[in-house]
């Protein structure tokens, strides 16, 4: 009896309540922050500052969104950065000789993709933990980019091209059009598909998820083939917004991006964690460096300050998970 | 010298209780020096536990120990150590990378002269000695990687002696070794009775009881059902002590007149895991027991038959076709595996009874890839309900279910899958009587819906009573088949121990 009311009174029932309350605390996490900064700084609340936010959030979102099914294995890419500088090196090669972004984007997706691939290989086929193949993969990366550029900066694409990182449409930057279109798919692919599904049941348990019949080798090579293609696309967004490529563009981007994801609540042991808590674990590391900004505190302090709030996160989601059980 | 009517050691009514079993039940025995004790019993007699309570691994709920006829406790392994008792487990606790020297010595290492040191000169000699007085004739500074199962053997028995032991238990101490290497073992066992030592040799090989045995101690169901000498009974006798386990048999079985098509057809199976030229068939409507001592091969060909371990040989047929490749094929096909260890092989315990109840059956419930929560909850709350369940809701952490609902979870998954055959390894392990009940009722009614079930158990009392017939493994293979006329518990032990 008492079951039937409670069913009437809660939401439709998913599967993922204990993550939907993860989530609702960190929007109200969100939430707090801009309200302090709001009364702490005229300048927060201006169009200019707001939508500079969400373009910022969205670059490390772009990155970490992959990642983020990829520390649901429980795995970790490390590699994504070099990942960026690599993709978007090739890309502006392309795009200087043909003159075609559209060739430009497709090479950016597909290095990345290939990329991923590999870290995929290294991790199934070869049984390297991830966090070391992909650690060896950031070097390599690293040591191609390099290799490539032999110092130089690419530099000045075409005007369209230059739109996707800079551009606005109907007021809004184009990274934020771009930040909802693949916050939806990757929701969508996460919680909505067989293949998430599947992604968390590995996570959770890879030995019991192999004897239950799903094929972990090839959904793993799956998500890290996704995380390598989202820094891809990343890359293209970095190419167009900073109109050059340098070898070394990608060095300041994985470890922020883990700390998004970390932030958004998913568990390095994996199973737990969706890609809107990585969403909103970008937006709240962006708020709070912004905030800083405004507040002219020093940038020498950011690093720590993401590193205690990284600390935080983690330990009031296992407070609140003990809790719950 | 010491007498030898007095005995060297002795139990008075050691009783040892987990929750729900009494492992040892006031068991009584006593050893003497120079002479060796046979421990006899079926898997879960109480052997090990036994052996636990000697080495102090386990404290005693209740008995007494005599050493030398005063009494003594041992609540702890040095108290053990101290009397002079040293256990030869299966599984070795030498250090790899170490050598023979330190491994014999490992904690009480002579003393080099600058602190923290080992005096090398002083341990290699000491370790020479030691190896001497056993006849092992081996260089002490090898490390104990390069060696063979035989020779870790034996650095094991020197590291005891080492430490004085008197009274040395061995842990079915030929199941690795060839026959020279046991005959080698058997001379140091000679060797070591000359000395005085007493020796507790657990053992499945009838030959070994009646080779090696002064005494022999008959264990079952945690109980001491006999002491006797080897010259005094047959091993037919001995079979029949070890069987006739009591068990509440409440569980209804309805055997099918006539079995349907054969629905797998394992052929010349071979794993490196193992198990070589195993011949199975299962047919729709039966329940095939799969039996053998611990460690005779069960679990490997559960794993081989569903894809989870490499195959080096054989062939398996399931529904007329040939198969192979990963756990994902099989359980397309068909096949569901429900593992011995369900926590750790068989569920995702943090994650909630609906999720793993539809993890198996994803591709069967959203054919076109896009997962439905609403139809997940529904299906898994009709599992919950066919299958009853103890739970609040599908929501509820599997982890926190009683052992008997999570198995009700694990084979849920594979109802929602479809599965046509079902490999059940130790299914009631560690689940209550009532909880059993309902799985084999479960079972049954499975088998008589058309589907059909391969059944590992150690509990011979319930092969025999829900299998239409049995195979029993030995050492990897496939000792004998049992109709079901000829399934008896004395026939299981009778094939499964070793003869020759």
């Amino acid at each position: 009896m008492t079951d039937i009311t409670k069913e009437a009174i809660s939401p439709p029932r998913s599967f993922l309540s204990q993550d939907a309350i993860q989530v609702f605390y960190r929007l109200l996490a969100a939430l707090l922050i801009c309200a302090v900064l709001a009364v702490l700084s005229d300048s927060f609340l201006s169009l200019g500052n707001v939508l500079n936010v969400l373009r910022q959030a969205s670059l490390t979102f772009f990155i970490a969104s992959g990642l983020t099914l990829v520390v649901l294995t429980a795995g970790l890419d490390l590699s994504v950065g070099a990942n960026v500088a690599l993709s978007a090196c090739l890309a502006g090669t392309v795009i200087h000789q043909t003159g075609s972004p559209v060739l430009g984007i497709l090479t950016a997706l597909v290095v990345g993709g290939v990329v991923g691939l590999l870290n995929g290989v290294m991790v199934t086929a070869l049984r390297i933990p991830s966090f070391i193949a992909t650690y060896g993969m950031l070097w390599v990366l690293n040591g191609l980019t390099y290799w490539y550029m032999a110092g130089d900066t690419i530099h000045g694409f075409p005007a369209g091209f230059r739109q996707i990182g800079s551009g606005y449409l109907f007021g809004l930057p184009i990274p934020v059009y771009l930040l909802l279109i693949f916050l939806a798919i990757g929701t969508l692919f996460a919680q909505r598909s067989i293949w998430g599904q599947e992604i968390y049941a590995i996570g959770a348990n890879p030995i019991a998820a192999r004897l239950s019949g799903i094929p972990v080798a090839r959904r793993l090579l799956l998500v890290y083939a996704v995380s390598g293609t989202m820094a891809g696309l990343a890359s293209i967004i970095f190419l167009s917004r900073l109109n050059s490529a340098e070898a070394d563009i990608g060095e300041s981007l994985t470890l922020p991006a883990i700390a998004a994801v970390l932030i958004g609540g998913t568990s390095l042991f994996g199973g737990v964690g969706t890609v809107f808590g990585t969403f909103v674990g970008a937006l709240i590391l962006t708020l709070v460096l912004n905030g800083m900004n405004l507040l002219s505190v020093s940038a020498n302090w950011q690093p720590l300050v993401t590193g205690v709030i990284v600390i935080l996160a983690v330990w009031l989601d296992m407070q609140t998970r003990r809790r719950s059980q | 010298m010491e007498e030898a009517d007095t005995p060297l050691l002795e139990l008075r009514g050691i009783s040892k209780e987990f929750p729900g079993v009494k492992a040892l039940d006031e068991v009584s025995f006593a050893v003497f020096p120079g002479e060796v004790h046979m421990l006899l019993g079926e898997n879960g007699a109480g052997k090990s536990s036994l052996m636990k309570v000697l080495c102090g691994a386990y404290r005693a709920d209740a008995g007494e120990f005599y050493y030398k006829g005063e009494k003594v406790t041992i609540s702890s392994t040095t108290e053990a150590q101290k009397l002079g008792i040293a256990v030869i487990f299966q599984e070795f606790s030498l250090v790899p990378h170490l050598d023979i020297a330190q491994n014999i010595f490992l904690g009480r290492e002579p003393k080099g002269r600058i602190p923290g040191t080992i005096d090398r000169r002083r341990i290699l000699a000491d370790a020479k000695r030691v190896l001497d007085t056993i006849g092992f004739d081996i260089d002490p500074s090898i490390t104990v990687d390069k060696l063979g199962v035989a020779q870790q053997q034996m650095v094991e028995i020197a590291k005891a002696i080492s430490q004085n032991a008197r009274i040395l238990v061995m842990d079915e101490p030929t199941a690795a070794l060839s026959d020279r290497e046991t005959e080698l073992l058997f001379a140091l066992i000679a060797r070591l009775k000359a000395d005085g030592v007493a020796i507790v040799y657990i053992s499945h090989r009838m030959a070994e009881v009646f080779a090696l045995g002064d005494r022999i101690t008959v264990l079952r169901d945690g109980r001491r059902i006999d002491g006797v000498r080897p010259a005094d009974v047959t091993p037919d006798q001995l079979v029949r002590m070890m069987v006739g386990r009591t068990v509440d048999m409440t569980y209804p079985r309805n055997f099918a007149d006539k079995p349907g098509e054969v629905l797998l057809s394992v052929k010349g199976l071979t794993s490196p895991t193992g198990i070589s030229d195993i011949d199975i068939e299962v047919r729709q409507g039966e329940i095939v027991g799969l039996c053998g001592l611990v460690g005779s091969g069960r679990s490997e060909v559960a794993r081989a038959i569903f894809g989870a371990d490499p195959l080096t040989g054989g062939e398996i047929i399931f529904d007329g076709k040939t198969i192979s490749g990963e756990p994902d094929v099989a359980a397309r096909r068909g096949i569901a595996l429900i593992p011995e260890s369900r926590k750790s092989e068989g569920l995702a315990l943090l994650r909630s009874v609906g999720d793993n109840l539809v993890v198996s059956a994803l591709r069967k419930l959203f054919p076109s890839g896009l997962f439905d929560p609403r139809r997940a909850q529904r299906t898994s709350d009709s599992l919950i309900r066919q299958l009853r369940i103890a739970t609040p809701s599908a929501r509820q952490t599997v982890g926190l279910l009683s052992g008997g609902n999570q198995q009700k979870v694990v084979i849920g998954k594979w109802l929602a899958a479809g599965a046509k055959l079902f490999i059940f390894d130790e299914p009631t392990r560690g689940i209550d009587i009532g909880a059993k009940s309902e799985i084999f009722a479960l079972i049954d009614r499975l088998v008589a819906e058309g589907a059909a079930a391969l059944m590992i158990s150690s509990e011979q009392v319930e092969i025999c009573h829900v299998c239409d017939r049995a195979y029993v493994m030995r050492e990897g293979r496939i000792a004998g088949h049992l109709a079901r006329n000829e399934l008896t518990e004395e026939n299981i032990v009778r094939l499964g121990m070793h003869h020759a």
